[in-house]
């Protein structure tokens, strides 16, 4: 269970460095640097703080990972969650915060 | 280079430790309900710390329309063979409603009906949007008047002298800093301890676990250390859960109704029995017999409740969201296959913890517990967190208006300095033979070989126990010898530390209850008969380094004090 920093988009605000809740990654010469890839729990709270949506969650391929890497975009109250697959292809899920579980 | 330590020394009026779902709760109630200074000393970050970190899919404590409290507690003794606090239960659950309706004040989504009632689900739930549960409560406890957060401080120690404690200390975890906080009164609020038992995916993915692999069962650790009774660490908790991403069931089996089904389509819950832990046995019986894999069974839901399954899940385990769809098949198309997890020790789900009177102080004066490190509670959830919060707060609140905890700055310096000079020796200290990765490793070897784990099909005898028992001691004299190059490193020195300290009161727990109430969650080969001599509470205190078990008669009354 890990995420990937992409080094290139990453601006170096830090916001994912605060909040993951095991502390893994750090900031190095300006950029995210993930510290621990296997003490990654996968809660994705480090992808849905990046502003600029840099940080990609994927599974590991001993729990089914195939490939494919997902992230989110937040509009407001809108998080648009983007999976790509790896034939370049993409699922996007919309999610309203305002709205509950149906189950 | 010698690695020096800044040493920091703060005063508070009370010292709240580990800011999560209990921590957040009770320091918004003391500031609501006093001028008191609360410092919240957190190891991560409060935002999304401990077990919301990902959302929560539903609250699951709730009293529905034409329920009672007491209905709840009904439940909950019954799902735990009887071995529960009623008292701790019933002062829970008179606050599951009033803590959800303040969520909802709070900005918490909770689905409601054309009338404007909240939406059950089945007896005892109801469903929300559990995605930015923590930031809402974080944030909350962060505007708090007179309440200081400091992020990013992991507590190691209790200052106690004479069964009274007076502060915590610890360290920072991205700075060279060490801490010592001194408090009238202290809530320890540091949930569970996962990593205890070799996980369900041991490599890459070791940490995609159920319960947040940084619990690491601190509270327990110093409390046992700081001689505070302990109970029922042997009513451990097996999640039974979706297979590889350890994603929740209940959105699935209690949301659409799923059914557990053998490789055969056969529906066994019905054979086992219904509680929590005969689920979880049912599961690993059927397996045993050769008929395995188990499913939940999705594949009858409609196509149209597949797009909310997907949405559902990214609100609190994205994970299972992307293996559906990384598989190319949605729920309606194939069933879930469930496993049981290694077992934890969480006072949430199951009656883990510290022993507390009824308004959740411990043995200790003035330290108090909330949340999933209190034990007696089964079944609380995040409502009960909350409400335990609560019910702690308003105790200090009222026993420091009394002058009941005083304060006394002075007392135990010279202790936190020596725990501070530990922390400088295990950073100064050169990298011995075994890596403190190797260490944890060998300890949830033992646990799941010896000990009730995974691949022991959850079962031990008294002989197992032992050995058990001798290879924890053993790695805990390597423990003492650990290195850290940094203070990240320090940090898992220190995890490591705590987690050897609950296995191997966890062991003690195990070995004296001599029966087999709950299956899985405690089966004893020795004993597999449930035994009327054990309607007691397992409890256990360190005693001059040693753990004394002690057998206690089940609470009746409504209102328990210590006796001390
Ligand atoms: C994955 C998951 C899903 C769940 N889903 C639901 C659900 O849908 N509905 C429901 O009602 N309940 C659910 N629960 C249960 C519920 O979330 C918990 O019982 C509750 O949140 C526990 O609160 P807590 O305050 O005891 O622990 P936490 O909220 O975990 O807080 C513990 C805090 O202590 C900090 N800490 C730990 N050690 C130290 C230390 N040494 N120093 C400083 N800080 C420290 C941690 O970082 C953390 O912030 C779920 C639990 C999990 C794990
Ligand atoms: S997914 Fe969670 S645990 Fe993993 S790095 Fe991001 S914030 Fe940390
Ligand atoms: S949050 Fe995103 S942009 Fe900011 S440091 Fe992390 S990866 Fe870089």
């Amino acid at each position: 269970m890990s995420i990937r920093i992409n080094e290139t988009h990453c601006i170096g605000c830090g916001r994912c460095t605060e909040v993951c809740p095991g502390t893994l990654i750090e900031l190095k010469e300006k950029k995210a640097v993930m510290r621990y890839p296997k003490d990654c729990w996968g809660c994705v709270s480090c992808v849905k703080e990046c502003p600029v949506g840099a940080i990609d969650f994927f599974l590991g391929a001993d729990i089914g990972g195939m490939g494919s890497t997902m992230h989110v975009e937040s509009e407001g109250d809108i998080l648009h969650w983007k999976i790509r697959k790896p034939d370049g292809t993409d699922k996007i899920i919309d999610v309203n915060r305002k709205d509950s579980n149906r189950y | 280079m010698e690695q020096k330590l800044e040493r920091k020394k703060i005063d508070t009026d009370v010292l709240i430790i580990g800011g999560g779902t209990a921590g957040c709760y009770a320091a918004l109630n003391i500031s609501r309900n006093s001028n008191l200074s609360v410092l919240i000393a957190e190891k991560a970050n409060i935002k999304r710390s401990g077990c919301l970190a990902a959302g929560v899919n539903a609250i699951n404590a709730y009293i529905v329309e034409g329920r009672t409290p007491q209905d709840y507690v009904d439940y909950a003794t019954k799902d735990a063979g009887g071995i529960v606090r009623e008292d701790l239960l019933l002062s829970a659950a008179e606050h599951f409603n009033e803590t959800a309706e303040d969520m909802e004040r709070l900005g918490l989504v909770i689905l409601k009906d054309e009338n404007g009632k909240y939406v059950a689900r089945g007896n005892r739930n109801i469903k929300i949007n559990g995605e930015n549960f923590k930031p809402i409560l974080a944030k909350a406890a962060e505007e708090a008047e007179n309440v200081t957060v400091l992020n990013h401080i992991n507590i190691t120690d209790l200052l106690v002298l004479n069964n009274r404690v007076y502060g915590a200390v610890g360290f920072s975890v991205k700075e060279q800093i060490a801490y010592e906080i001194h408090a009238k009164a202290v809530l320890v609020a540091t949930g569970g301890a996962a990593g205890l038992y070799k996980p369900n995916n041991p490599g890459f993915s070791r940490h995609k676990m159920w319960y947040p692999p940084f619990n690491t069962g601190a509270g327990y650790a110093m409390g046992i250390l700081a001689g505070a009774e302990m109970t029922s660490f042997e009513m451990r908790f097996i999640a039974l859960r979706c297979k590889d991403t350890i994603a929740p069931t209940g959105t699935i089996a209690q949301g659409v109704g799923a059914k557990q089904v053998n490789a055969r389509g056969f529906v066994y819950e019905d054979k086992y029995g219904l509680t929590t832990s005969e689920r979880v046995y049912g599961t690993v019986r059927e397996n045993q017999l050769g008929n395995g894999p188990c499913y939940l069974k999705t594949s009858v839901i409609r196509k149209e409740q597949d797009e909310e399954l997907l949405k559902a899940y990214l609100n609190m385990a994205p994970s299972q969201t992307l293996k559906w769809i990384e598989s190319g098949k949605n729920p309606s198309e194939q069933d879930v296959e469930i496993q049981g997890t290694e077992p934890y020790i969480v006072g949430g789900h199951t009656a883990s913890g510290y022993w507390v009177n009824t308004n959740r102080e411990t043995t200790i004066h003035g330290l108090y517990a909330a949340g999933d490190v209190a034990g007696g509670c089964p079944q609380k959830y995040v409502t009960g967190a909350l409400a335990e919060g609560e019910i702690a707060a308003l105790d200090i609140v009222k026993k420091i208006s009394e002058n009941v905890f005083i304060d006394d700055a002075g007392i135990l310096q010279e202790k936190a300095s020596d725990i501070m000079d530990s922390y400088e020796t295990v950073l100064n200290a050169k990298a011995g033979l075994y890596s403190v990765e190797e260490l944890e490793e060998a300890m949830q070897k033992v646990m799941d070989e010896y000990a009730g784990g995974i691949s022991a099909n959850y079962q031990f005898n008294e002989k197992q126990l032992a050995l058990a028992e001798e290879k924890i001691e053993g790695l805990q004299k390597l423990a003492e010898e650990a290195s850290a190059g940094d203070m990240h490193e320090l940090l898992f020195v220190y995890e490591l530390r705590e987690r050897l300290v609950v296995c191997k009161s966890l062991i003690a727990h195990l070995l004296a209850r001599k029966e087999t109430r709950w299956h899985s969650f405690n089966e004893n080969l020795d004993y597999p008969d449930e035994d009327v001599a054990f309607e007691k509470y397992v409890n256990s205190r360190m005693e001059d380094g040693k753990i004394k078990i002690i057998l206690r008669d089940l609470v009746k009354e409504a209102d328990y004090e210590h006796q001390n």
